[in-house]
């Protein structure tokens, strides 16, 4: 009998996923392409007109200090209302710069301020990013044993 | 594509296990005919914004500009939209507060707060139902019982949703950008109150049936149109056997919130079970929103279906354009911790007939 069940479910979900639409990936690879592409690009001018401006900064400065402004202005658009918009659009090239992060760290704290600071924000904002974090630094972990067990120093 | 699916126990929608016993009562094992149908005497919607500007935003009673309506939480603004729903139904009727003998409502936020915080302040007996997206017809049916059998005079049934409420709890923080699948839904911001009473003119609820728990394995959390189609599907066909009627006989039959999809898999598996489902077909999750409006398939949300049938629907029941509807709301039972343990998603769907 459950193998009955376990069959007609089976064809069933091959049927759904038969009907079901597909979001066109050459759509999505496109957008993603474009809005990555644009935030690079848009990272790439700050840098150089903070070079342009301090010409005295070593260029590892310039590189935080351009972060940090991308960074604030994800947040602010996030505050705002319209990352979110960028984001359905956008897909991977909007959520893979830094400035992804920045939207997902922000969105959790905005939305969790309701059950106050300790309980809300401050409990709930690695809710998204959380995963982010923990396997950056597992798998860099990894692959840092890889390279002193391999590498050879 | 053609495909065969009911070959397994759950999909002999026989008529072998008819009950007899109080025999006036009871059409079949699910379905209860009702002696003394009740009326409703009253009904109350109210929607936000986005569902406002959809295609039946005309038909709600109130569309409310502010998502937060003034407060300072989302829940609270759900809140407050049940209370407006319930008591704006209430005046509908011509009653009073104290004539309400019983509250059956319900939501989709954990432990049912919406619901039990709302009765708090109306000082009536409450009971609080969950049953997801279905709970409107589930609420409606258990009423009608309750006034078929004569303990009750009048009852006030309600459901609320809340898209923001309803996106914290089941997915992301409202503001992060993130891409859905083509396939997913969106939940209504709305509110339904109807209040049924044992006299009275206007709408009449007929027969009722009560749905089984129906899984055929879906397991993505976004594509509900798939996972509560069977569910309808059980009903309805379970509906039209134990009252011997066919999908003609209807003027409408109306399912909760399958959205486009679900009410075309629907549509399939319901060919294949010998019935056709014509243009007297409509799903209020696939009619509440505009294409343009970005909505994926549609709306979904207990407020969905409930906002509808108390505007819409009922509005042309009593202008005369329908005169029997069936109406079935589709409710999906999981949680989203039982979804990332690999459960599938168990589905049931209530329903009720409407008659004027």
């Amino acid at each position: 009998m459950n193998n009955i069940i376990a069959e007609r479910n089976k064809r069933y979900n091959k049927y759904v996923d038969s009907v079901s639409p597909k979001s066109g990936t050459a759509k999505s690879l496109w957008n993603s392409f474009w809005v990555g592409g644009l935030t690079c690009m848009i990272g790439q001018a700050i840098f150089d007109l903070y070079g342009l401006a301090f010409p005295n900064l070593t260029e590892q400065m310039l590189g935080n200090i351009t972060s940090m402004t991308i960074v604030t202005i994800a947040i602010l658009f996030t505050g705002l209302g319209f990352y979110d918009v960028i984001g359905r659009k956008g897909g991977a090239g909007s959520f893979l710069p830094i400035t992804g992060f920045a939207n997902a760290m922000s969105s959790a704290s905005m939305e969790f301020k309701t059950e106050g600071l300790i309980f809300g924000t401050s409990t709930k904002l690695f809710t998204v990013v959380g995963p982010v974090v923990v396997n950056g630094i597992v798998w860099s972990t990894v692959a840092g044993l890889i390279r002193l067990l391999f590498g050879g120093f | 594509m053609s495909v065969t699916l009911h070959t397994g126990e759950n999909c002999h929608l026989t008529n072998s296990n008819v009950i007899s016993g109080p025999a006036i009562r009871r059409a079949g094992r699910q379905t209860v005919v009702f002696e003394r149908p009740p009326v409703i005497v009253g009904r109350m919607s109210v929607v936000g914004d986005k569902e406002g500007k959809g295609p039946l935003g005309k038909y709600f009673r109130k569309v409310e500009k502010d998502v937060k309506l003034g407060e300072k939480t989302f829940e609270k603004a759900e809140m407050r939209m049940l209370e407006t729903a319930i008591e704006g139904a209430i005046l509908d009727s011509g009653l009073s507060m104290r004539d309400v003998q019983m509250l059956i409502s319900g939501d989709l936020l954990n432990q049912l707060t919406s619901s039990s915080y709302v009765a708090r302040s109306l000082n009536m007996p409450h009971l609080g139902l969950y049953s997801a997206c279905s709970t409107m017809t589930e609420s409606l049916a258990l009423a009608s019982c309750m006034i078929n059998a004569g303990y009750f005079d009048t009852i006030a049934c309600a459901t609320v949703s809340h898209f923001a409420t309803a996106e914290r709890q089941y997915r992301f923080p409202l503001e992060y950008g993130c891409q859905r699948p083509p396939y997913a839904q969106w939940t209504v911001t709305g509110a339904g109150c109807s209040v049924l009473s044992d006299r009275g003119e206007g709408v009449r609820i007929t027969a009722a049936t009560f749905g089984k728990v129906i899984d055929f394995g879906t397991t993505d959390l976004n594509n509900m149109g798939a996972a509560m189609a069977p569910a309808a599907l059980n009903t309805l066909t379970v509906m039209l056997e134990e009252t011997d009627t066919k999908p003609e006989d209807y003027d409408l039959i109306l399912t909760g919130d399958l959205g486009k999809l679900g009410s075309d898999i629907l549509r399939d598996l319901m060919t294949e079970q010998g019935y056709f489902l014509g243009s007297n077909y409509i799903d209020c999750g696939n009619m509440i929103y505009a294409v343009d409006q970005n909505c994926y398939q549609g709306g979904s949300g207990a407020g969905c279906s409930a906002s509808i049938v108390n505007s819409f629907v009922i509005d042309k029941m009593l202008a005369g354009q329908y005169h029997k509807v069936a109406y079935l709301a589709t409710g999906a039972l999981m949680s989203p911790q039982s979804c990332y343990q690999g459960e599938s998603i168990p589905c049931i769907s209530h329903a009720v007939i409407m008659e004027v």
